[in-house]
């Protein structure tokens, strides 16, 4: 259990993929505009990382290392990812179509997040059990989450200040990314590992 | 005759705009997640372009070569898998040939897969053009996303090790900005790099 709560607390506020690993910068360039926006995108990364994670690691442990097909590796996790989130919409869209009006058009961008593909790649070098890759999906989502929230409201009072012609759009956001990053390395200390 | 020089322009053009006009780093701002993680020296955003422009180049080449016989609807998943393919190619041979550069690159090598710059291009360009404007166009991208993690990579090290490409460049009594080689330090430079070239294309426009 102390694990578990280790690696959620590590993984959403000490290593954030976004601000450590760079993963997932470009939705979090993409649709940090809206708070709203922002809100729907998160919980469908979450979404799909927490099963793509499970999923990938049944994958990995029970056919592809059974079977010595690793160099197969990337090729069988994207396809996984692709088709997890078709499958992800389908149902979503059979089942509630409220939350699909509110996911339904970030479903597709999220088979070209790197952070998905990439959780699932740190999820086996670092030979997670599991129910530790469950719960790393699921923290990696929530922390991507947090810090897209965070940006996008920092850019919802930004929008009214004058800026400089040349600081307008990507290079301010990637500017206050660089100042959130440093913000957060303010947790490096919370676990010593 | 007129159609050869036409065509030649043409793919002059196609090959240019990727260095400068629609430069995918500093322009369309694709491709960031290796440019940020990988750029803390020179020499790792050089490996990494020539990883991009050989999976860029390989890929546009299948795509365009076998665009009239993938049907539309799984295009996507068609071109995931031919730039998966190339991308563990790559893969294992920085691994059996480079292990020291596979080592410094990480996942970010693996994440290639899923790097925006090769499937837009492959969606955008390979799909609708001939095979060779597609190779050229995916040359220029690859050489202009090269120069862009080159030019990074260069400031990050100067400035947070005080060299470049492992030979000292500062006086001994600089101080290296630590902050530099760290993730906010990559976040910093970009942004400063996208407003120096805005910047710039305001001036060359007016």
């Amino acid at each position: 259990m102390k694990n578990l709560i280790l690696i959620f607390i590590s993984t959403v506020l000490v290593n954030n993929l976004v601000l450590t690993y760079f993963l997932g910068i470009c939705p979090f360039l993409g649709v940090s505009g809206k708070l709203e926006t922002a809100f729907g995108m998160g919980m469908a990364v979450t979404f799909v990382m927490t099963l793509a994670t499970s999923i990938s690691w049944l994958i990995y442990h029970f056919l592809l290392e059974r079977f010595g097909l690793l160099f197969l590796e990337y090729v069988i996790f994207i396809l996984v990812i692709a088709s997890l989130v078709q499958i992800v919409e389908m149902f979503i869209r059979k089942f509630s179509p409220s939350l699909y009006q509110s996911l339904g058009i970030y479903l597709p961008l999220i088979t070209t997040n790197c952070a998905i593909l990439g959780a699932a790649l740190f999820m086996v070098t670092r030979n997670y059990d599991f129910l530790e890759s469950v719960v790393f999906g699921f923290s990696g989502g929530i922390g991507f989450s947090l810090v897209l929230l965070i940006m996008a409201g920092i850019r919802e009072e930004v929008n009214y200040a004058d800026i400089p012609y040349a600081f307008r759009g990507a290079a301010l956001t990637l500017i206050i990314a660089g100042l959130l990053a440093l913000v957060f390395m303010g947790f490096s200390g919370l676990i010593s590992s | 005759m007129a159609e050869i020089i036409e065509s030649k322009i043409k793919m002059k053009k196609e090959f240019i705009k990727g260095l400068w006009k629609e430069h995918p780093i500093l322009r369309q701002l694709l491709g960031m997640c290796p440019a940020l993680a990988v750029t803390t020296s020179a020499i790792n955003g050089i490996s990494m372009g020539l990883a991009v422009i050989f999976v860029l180049f390989f890929s546009s080449l299948v795509v365009s070569l076998i665009k009239k016989v993938i049907p539309p609807q799984v295009r996507i998943a068609v071109y995931t898998v031919i730039i998966a393919t190339f991308v563990t190619v790559v893969d294992i041979f920085f691994k059996a040939n480079f292990p020291q550069i596979s080592r410094a690159l990480g996942p970010y090598l693996p994440l290639i897969v899923v790097n925006c710059i090769i499937l837009g291009r492959c969606e955008a360009f390979a799909s609708k053009n001939s095979v060779l404007v597609s190779l050229l166009d995916a040359l220029g991208m690859g050489l202009g996303f090269m120069w862009g993690l080159f030019l990074l990579g260069s400031i990050r090290e100067i400035l947070g090790f005080g060299s470049l490409l492992g030979v000292k460049m500062m006086p001994p009594e600089y101080n290296p900005l630590i902050i530099m080689i760290l993730p906010a330090g990559a976040f910093l430079v970009l942004g400063f790099l996208v407003a120096v070239m805005n910047r710039l294309e305001l001036r060359i426009k007016n």
